[in-house]
């Protein structure tokens, strides 16, 4: 019995020793007092707490860096230029960086620690991100799949954003979720709405977020988003424009021709969207709203998979067929492309070839 | 230590006809996960030889003036491995704080080396060969050393290997490992050239 207390006492009398000394060896190892982080040469000033990343230590000052992977150092997106007190670049960064960024001092923010006083720059539209809490208005069927998610700003109560942004949705902990994770969608209402947005969610068999939006979540529920990010926005320009979309690609689009409308943008402009069958066709009465107040706006759907049953009179095929017939030469055009990875980079493949230079060709890529 | 090995004997031994990664086979993952370049290869060995060379040290402490005495020899494995994890916490704590450019070299490696078995099999094999304290931390270096040149060797391989037609299904850890069993063999002959045991 003695032996046995002297076991217990000994082993945990042990960890505890050492866990202590770790504990008074970090509060003067990795105590490193008050910082000031200067943002865009002056613009912004802020006094931290040291020791954390910079990623972190942004986000609890409400500064929100794109970060797909929460700061694990394995998406890459965090990037930010640091001019000084970075350090030497980590041999966790370089995988993720050019050598022109290497160049340009750009760094990974979640693998710096703030340890000294740091000079950094970010673009001035990433202030406007933040963290809003949202209640859900209204969950609509749009097809079989698919879903649209109403969400009605509590805290703060609006949103600025360029129409075809994305935010990134916090899907919370629940049965098939152990661990909240983010997952990103395009926001499809118009950017001319401040106090609501409105996502289109296709379900995902065994998907975290669709799975939670489809089937858990209900009107009335409180949930948590981050936004606005990314760079699919309307260009400001005379070229045409050819919008291509399939499946919930459809969001961005919408909000833009939203835009188009609302700012009277006379450009001309085609909208090629694809989906396989006649039920998987979504917001053809706002679509129909939407070309009666944009004037040169021609829409073409097609389905890939029709059937008899169907009783389809317009465009059969791919989307890369429809755009392969309309477009003769691609001078003084642009294209904004939305869906799954190869629907994008087979429209690009084939509208480069048609001569439409690639620094003109946009997209939003969703898994 | 009826043997009388010199602590010099065994430093040696440790590195080549003992290797304790291609004769014992252990600190295997991290091997096989580091070693696809040279310089990752060195900077993981080194964080390794420092740690192994440490711990064989404050450990041999903690055994023979702690466990010892109290007659709790049988708790060594869950002591040393929390004294492992204790050291390599304390370690890059330090090392951030004060070395930059060390950090950068060793940094992200340590945490990777708490779970590294090759470093609690040091622990325990100089346990139950008897050693002394300038022996088991001779031991520790030279095992850590012997580990570093492995993978070293491992990562210039690799390194060679980038261009050459592996076929697929033994691409990475698979050709890896056969590359490692032939490493081992030669090491093997080494074997029964110096007793340590």
């Amino acid at each position: 019995m003695v032996q046995f207390f002297i076991s217990i006492l000994a082993v945990s009398g042990l960890g505890a020793v050492l866990a202590l000394f770790l504990e008074v060896a970090d509060s003067y190892l990795g105590f490193y007092g008050t910082c000031g982080i200067h943002i865009n040469e002056g613009e912004k000033d802020l006094e931290v707490t040291g020791g954390g990343t910079l990623l972190s230590t942004l986000m609890d000052q409400g500064i929100f860096i794109p970060s797909a992977c929460g700061g694990r150092g394995s998406c890459g997106y965090c990037k930010v230029k640091i001019l000084e007190g970075a350090g030497l670049l980590l041999p966790t960064e370089t995988p993720y960086l050019e050598p022109e960024e290497i160049k340009d001092s750009v760094r990974l923010s979640c693998q710096i620690k703030v340890r000294q006083d740091m000079n950094i720059e970010i673009p001035p539209e990433l202030f406007l991100i933040k963290e809003f809490r949202a209640r859900v208005e209204g969950l609509r069927d749009l097809t079989d799949e698919i879903k649209e998610l109403r969400l009605r700003l509590v805290d703060p109560d609006a949103i600025a954003f360029k129409a075809g942004q994305y935010i990134q949705f916090q899907v919370p902990e629940y049965e098939q979720c152990p661990e909240s994770v983010y997952r990103a969608y395009s926001i499809a209402s118009s950017a001319h709405e401040s106090h609501s947005v409105n996502l289109v969610v296709t379900k995902v068999p065994g998907g975290l977020a669709t799975t939670f939006i489809h089937e858990v979540l209900k009107e009335g529920d409180e949930v948590t988003f981050n936004g606005p990010y990314g760079e699919f926005y309307l260009r400001e320009s005379d070229r045409e424009i050819f919008f291509v979309a399939i499946g919930s690609g459809m969001a961005p689009i919408v909000s833009i021709l939203e835009q188009m409308a609302i700012e009277k943008i006379q450009r001309k402009a085609t909208f090629v969207f694809g989906a396989r069958h006649k039920k998987d066709l979504f917001y053809m009465e706002e679509i129909e709203a939407l070309k009666q107040q944009i004037p040169h706006l021609e829409v073409i759907f097609t389905l890939s998979r029709s059937e008899e049953d169907d009783h389809w009179e317009g465009e059969k095929g791919r989307v890369t067929s429809v755009l392969e017939r309309i477009i003769e030469s691609g001078e003084s055009k642009e294209a904004y492309l939305c869906g799954n990875p190869a629907m994008v980079e087979s429209c690009e493949e084939l509208l480069t070839k048609k001569g439409i230079p690639k620094e003109l060709i946009f997209f939003d890529k969703f898994g | 230590m009826e043997l009388g090995l010199s602590a010099f004997v065994i430093f040696f031994a440790a590195i080549f006809t003992n290797n304790i990664l291609l004769t014992n086979f252990l600190g295997m993952c991290s091997f096989l996960a580091v070693s696809r370049e040279v310089k990752s290869s060195l900077g993981l060995g080194l964080a390794v030889v420092f740690v192994m060379t440490c711990t064989s040290g404050l450990n041999y402490l903690v055994y023979y003036y702690l466990l010892v005495p109290l007659g709790l020899e049988h708790f060594r494995y869950i002591t040393f491995i929390i004294v492992i994890a204790a050291f390599v916490q304390l370690v890059e704590m330090i090392i951030e704080r004060s070395s930059p450019l060390l950090y950068v070299i060793l940094g992200i490696f340590l945490p990777l080396i708490t779970v590294n078995c090759a470093i609690l099999g040091v622990a325990l094999f100089m346990i139950i060969r008897d050693y002394t304290f300038l022996q088991s931390v001779a031991y520790g270096a030279g095992s850590g050393i012997g580990w570093t040149m492995a993978i070293m060797a491992m990562g210039g391989i690799r390194q060679k290997m980038k261009g050459a037609r592996v076929p697929k299904p033994l691409e990475g850890p698979g050709i890896t490992l056969i590359i490692a069993g032939i490493m081992a063999l030669a090491f093997i002959g080494f074997t029964g050239m110096i007793q340590i045991q």
